[in-house]
């Protein structure tokens, strides 16, 4: 378990992170909080011909107010997104989910662009972004693109980042006191990636406007339940007759199965998971 | 505690008492010295290329490629090490009909499980070997794999030994009373079920660890591991690489943990041990987390088919049952893989009176990772199937499961009783032990409270087990088969001339505290401040000969050894006392490193001083007193096979009925293993096993395909319990010291991972009852759970 050779780049610029990124001479893995990657590296399941370290860039740490929205640096970490008070008046459903992923350990090292780019499909914060309606920047050398989160997730692994781009930030609307979240994950332990588990976000709840439901560890990446969610728009919380509906649409969405369940249990959990955190939706401002 | 007062109950005595570790301090700050800090001049490091097949032929391996990698030392294919073994084969006299094919380090025609070593690189570094590794080009011819244990045994399944006429390893049936008899009748109930146990691993938190040093011009190999036997790993190694025994010193300096794990034979340390011969350079080998789970034994896979009887009064008449394992390729050596099923057959049911008794074992073998003796050998398995066939028989007659057991448990005044199986047991306390449970849990509450809750939706529930635990082994567990695994221990104790005392035992301290009791022991009974002991143990060429710790018989054993020494090297000293203070011996005691007058306590002579004496002014001491202030005494068990403990242990678990998810409420123990020498110790280590318990009850299997390849192995797929999720772990003791000891000491080290698991099954099962539906199958993971519950929609 020891990692291959590899080279090594540890820039202080953006700048110049995303020229040796463009660079063809050789290929380059970004390294930001190291919490996937380096076991990976270590069991040889990536080998990258150069690491790219962005631990150093000190313009890619920034949590920032921004209009209506939350504006946050690719290398921001989740411990620090765990004690910023933007982050606890604004964006509440990520106060919810933060204490879920992994362990303090992890938290202290792992960083939110990592995890977007990585698009684990069992990891928490791409269905976050989503249920959120966040939109994720990315640059590169020559340009800069803002891709919804909708959008920017494709596959296991998968995402619309190229490969000479880098995330810069993510950009999540703040929370009014209308809105309403809810976030729910079934995990053997604590930390563990989950069996199932789903994050939503409502505009409102009776009746439920704009719901964002997506589920995440059931399936190739994060996904969005979009029938459930017409099937619940504009209906009451007690509605149980949309309830159902909503919950029998859940059995078209492609499950993946694992060693620990098969597609029919991960369908049987998402239901539960679902009306779970549909059950207690909480406000807002925490 | 029954009996008189004792003097180890003196409030200030050192037995008895949480006595701090002497080697916390060290420990926590970092200063431990495992193998992986061990750092030879000239040492170099190995990989191993493992099988990817679980059953494959090797047609023809090129490792060109790897030996041109710049720091790559040597590259060894099957030949170039087996050639230097003498081969092992793994069977004990005693298990009658015992078969298993010669074994050597590296696979070199056939790989048998994926994982076994086929080539050995030594390197500069890790890393470097590690690169090599990926170089190497094996051509296989995969062969049909045989992995499930009730295919295997059957007759037209391609055979994994093809000079043996079928995968059966062994195989034994006890026969007591007349069981199929006994269950007919009218007022006789019976009930059956097939229980499925997962193959589960130790995960040591150090892992697998050797260096090897070879000296050619003494012919001297000097064997570091990570372990719990070096006397046996001695003469595994001088038999196995032909040297004189005395020309091979085995070190376990701290060891992180080993649980059986770290007791056996493993290809990998052996082609260590010969590759540093070969190349004379120390060579590093540390088993990383994948080869752990790929190689280190796993145990306890199981099918089981019991049945029990009872009468309307709810006695037991009659238990059968067939046991199926599955154990790998080979037997594993020197123990054998045949110990555990053989521990099922011994002591399913060994709590109760049950006078008519049917077991039949059959072991495998498969195209699996080896399987053999983890902490609790067999024990989880025995006592989970009879508790729990007796918890599901006492509802079918509305029986209580307590009330049930009170009706079957062997009285405490009844010892010595000899079991069904022939078993002997004496000085056990199942009654006194399970009333104490039931008063410390509340038991009466919590049922009310059950039916209140199922009420609400909440589905909560109970399970008990009684259980019993071999400890102290005496020769007839390994020594009586052949295996070269002493059941005697030994201690010596000196005193040096500052009046300290040296101790050193032949048992083996792995994170459990050994050292720290065996401190506290020469302390109490010689009469010196613990903080005057040092305590080795760990190493051939530094302590008495012995089998170290392993069946909870460290305290019981080793401990006993060091209080015979204590009270020899106690009188010698005492005698050269009396000469010097002209007075004798019987009249002067030691207490706190100083020499007493017995009748007024008067302080006569500071242990330092009669050092200095002995040592620098012995022209002082009367030409006729020849001191002796060192002595040595060894012990093992006489009166009978083992000394066995009981406990009775309760888990109260709610399940989530809709996700299959169960959480542990609450677990009690009270365990009776003796004369209780370190309270904290022996609750830690009852906990540390009630946690290992749960691992198996409820997360932990190594999970193969069909192919035979094991599908989760790291430490984010397969699932330890972690603190998180452990409920508060409650322990009450019953003192029933042993009578083959002056001590008293029975083994605490693996009552709670014997115990947990049935008590887990029952309360999962209790809480489904009301749901009419059952799980028999361990872990109990959501997914079975839910299986369980919609058989239709799953």
């Amino acid at each position: 378990m020891k990692a291959p050779d590899f080279q090594y780049q540890c820039p202080r610029t953006l700048n110049d992170a995303l020229v040796q990124l463009s660079s063809d001479d050789v290929e380059c893995q970004p390294l930001a909080g190291g919490q996937s990657l380096m076991p990976m590296m270590n069991l040889r399941l990536a080998q990258p011909e150069m690491l790219l370290d962005l631990n150093n860039i000190a313009e890619l740490s920034f949590i920032r107010e921004a209009g209506s929205h939350i504006e946050i640096g690719a290398m921001v970490r989740y411990a620090t997104l765990l004690e910023s008070k933007l982050i606890h008046h604004h964006i509440p459903l990520f106060v919810q989910a933060l204490p879920h992923i992994a362990h303090a350990a992890i938290r202290n090292r792992g960083t939110i662009g990592g995890s977007v780019a990585l698009a684990d499909p069992a990891a928490e914060m791409p269905a976050l972004l989503k249920a959120l309606d966040a939109t994720i920047e990315v640059v590169s050398k020559s340009s800069t693109r803002t891709i919804s989160a909708d959008d920017f997730f494709l596959g296991t692994y998968e995402t619309a980042l190229r490969s000479d781009e880098l995330v810069h930030s993510i950009k999540v609307p703040v929370a009014i006191s209308e809105h309403r979240y809810g976030f729910y994950e079934l995990a053997r332990r604590h930390g563990d990636y989950a069996l199932a588990g789903v994050a939503i976000g409502a505009h409102s709840v009776e009746p439920y406007t704009n719901l964002r439901i997506v589920f995440f560890s059931i399936s190739d990446c994060a996904v969005r339940a979009v029938e459930a969610e017409d099937a619940l728009n504009g209906k009451l919380s007690n509605d149980s007759t949309a309830l159902g509906n909503a919950l029998e649409t859940l059995s078209k969405l492609n499950y993946y199965e694992d060693a620990n369940a098969s597609s029919a249990t991960k369908n049987h959990l998402a239901r539960v998971v679902m009306q779970r955190a549909l059950s207690k939706l909480s406000t807002a401002v925490s | 505690m029954s009996g008189p007062l004792h003097k180890f109950d003196r409030p200030n005595s050192y037995i008895g008492r949480s006595v701090v570790r002497p080697d916390a301090k060290r420990l926590v700050e970092g200063q431990g010295n495992y193998v992986d800090d061990l750092q030879l001049p000239r040492m170099v490091h190995a990989a191993f290329v493992r099988s990817p097949y679980a059953h494959a032929k090797i047609i023809s391996i090129d490792t060109s490629n790897a030996k041109s990698v710049t720091g790559v030392v040597a590259v060894f294919v099957g030949n170039d090490i087996n050639s230097q073994v003498k081969p092992w084969t793994a069977t004990l006299t005693h298990l009658k009909g015992m078969r298993s094919p010669p074994q050597l380090p590296l696979a070199d025609a056939v790989a048998r499980w994926q994982g076994e070593p086929i080539v050995m690189v030594v390197a500069q570094s890790r890393a470097i070997a590690e690169d090599a590794c990926e170089l190497v080009e094996i051509e296989f011819e995969p062969l049909e794999p045989v992995c499930n244990t009730e295919i295997a045994a059957q007759r037209g399944t391609p055979l994994i030994h093809p000079e043996l006429d079928s995968n059966v390893a062994w195989e034994r049936e006890v026969v007591a009373g007349d069981a199929d008899t006994a269950m007919q009748g009218s007022d006789i109930t019976t009930l059956e079920r097939t229980f499925h146990f997962g193959r589960h691993t130790g995960v040591t938190l150090e892992s697998r660890s050797v260096v090897t040093e070879f000296n050619k011009s003494d012919d001297t190999l000097v064997f570091h591991y990570s372990g719990q036997a070096p006397h046996m790993m001695q003469a595994v190694l001088s038999k196995h690489l032909q040297l004189p025994e005395e020309n091979v010193r085995v070190v376990a300096r701290d060891v992180g943990g080993s649980f059986g794990i770290k007791i056996h034979t493993y290809g990998d340390e052996i082609a260590t041990a010969v590759a540093a011969r070969l190349l004379c350079r120390p060579v590093k080998f540390i088993a990383d987390r994948l080869e752990s789970f790929s190689s280190d034994i796993h145990a306890r896979e199981h099918r089981v088919h019991g049945k029990i009887a009872v009468n309307k009064n709810g006695e037991i008449v009659a238990l059968t049952f067939d046991d199926v394992t599955g154990i790998g390729p080979y037997s594993m050596y020197p123990r054998t893989s045949a110990i555990e099923c053989n521990q099922i057959l011994n002591l399913t049911g060994a709590p109760y009176k049950i006078e008519n008794y049917y077991a039949k074992g059959t072991v495998v073998f498969q195209n699996k990772n080896m399987m053999c003796q983890y902490r609790a050998v067999g024990h989880p398995v025995a006592m989970a199937v009879c508790d729990s066939l007796i918890e599901d028989v006492a509802h079918e007659i509305n029986m209580d499961v307590v009330d049930i057991r009170r009706r079957n448990l062997i009285a405490d005044d009844a010892y010595p009783v000899t079991s069904a199986t022939g078993m002997k047991f004496n000085e056990l306390s199942h009654h006194q032990s399970l009333d104490s449970l039931i008063a410390m849990m509340n038991y009466d509450q919590l049922r009310n409270d059950q039916k209140s809750d199922r009420a609400a939706g909440i589905y909560r529930g109970i399970g008990l087990v009684s259980m019993v635990e071999v400890t102290n082994p005496s020769p007839m567990f390994y020594g009586v088969g052949g295996a070269p695994i002493a059941a005697q221990d030994g201690a010596s104790i000196r005193l040096d001339a500052a009046g300290a005392l040296h101790v050193s035992c032949s048992v083996t301290e792995q994170g459990q505290g050994t050292n720290t009791i065996l401190a506290q022991i020469a302390a109490e009974v010689f009469g010196v401040d613990i903080d005057r002991v040092k305590v080795t143990t760990g190493d051939t060429a530094n302590v008495p000969y012995g089998g170290g710790t392993w069946a909870s018989r460290g305290a019981g054993i080793g401990g006993e050894s060091v209080l015979l020494a204590a009270k020899a090297l106690k009188d010698q000293v005492l005698d050269v006392a009396a000469s010097i203070l002209q007075t004798s011996a019987d009249s002067l005691d030691i207490d706190a490193g100083t020499v007493i007058n017995i009748a007024d306590g008067a302080e006569r002579m500071d242990l330092g001083e009669l050092g200095k004496i002995v040592y620098y002014r012995a022209n002082e001491l009367p030409p006729d007193i020849k001191p002796e202030l060192i002595a040595t005494r060894h012990y093992r068990v006489t009166d009978y096979p083992f000394v066995f403990t009981n406990s009775a242990m309760a888990a109260h678990v709610e399940v989530d009925v809709e996700t299959g998810f169960v959480k542990v409420l609450d677990f009690w123990v009270v365990e009776d293993c003796g004369r209780v020498i370190n309270p904290k110790l022996v609750d830690e280590q009852i906990r540390g096993g009630v946690v290992q318990g749960i691992g198996g009850a409820l997360y932990e299997e190594c999970l193969y395909d069909d192919d035979g390849q094991l599908l989760n192995a790291t430490m984010a797929d397969y699932l330890v319990p972690m603190a998180a999720e452990m409920p508060d772990i409650h322990i009450l003791h019953v003192e029933t010291p042993t009578t083959t000891s002056n001590l008293g000491a029975k083994g605490a080290g693996e009552a709670g991972t014997g115990g947990a698991p049935a008590a887990i099954l029952n309360a999962v099962n209790d809480a489904l009852r009301p749901l009419d539906t059952a799980i028999h199958q361990m872990p109990m993971t959501p997914e079975r759970i839910l299986k369980a519950l919609y058989p239709d929609k799953l």
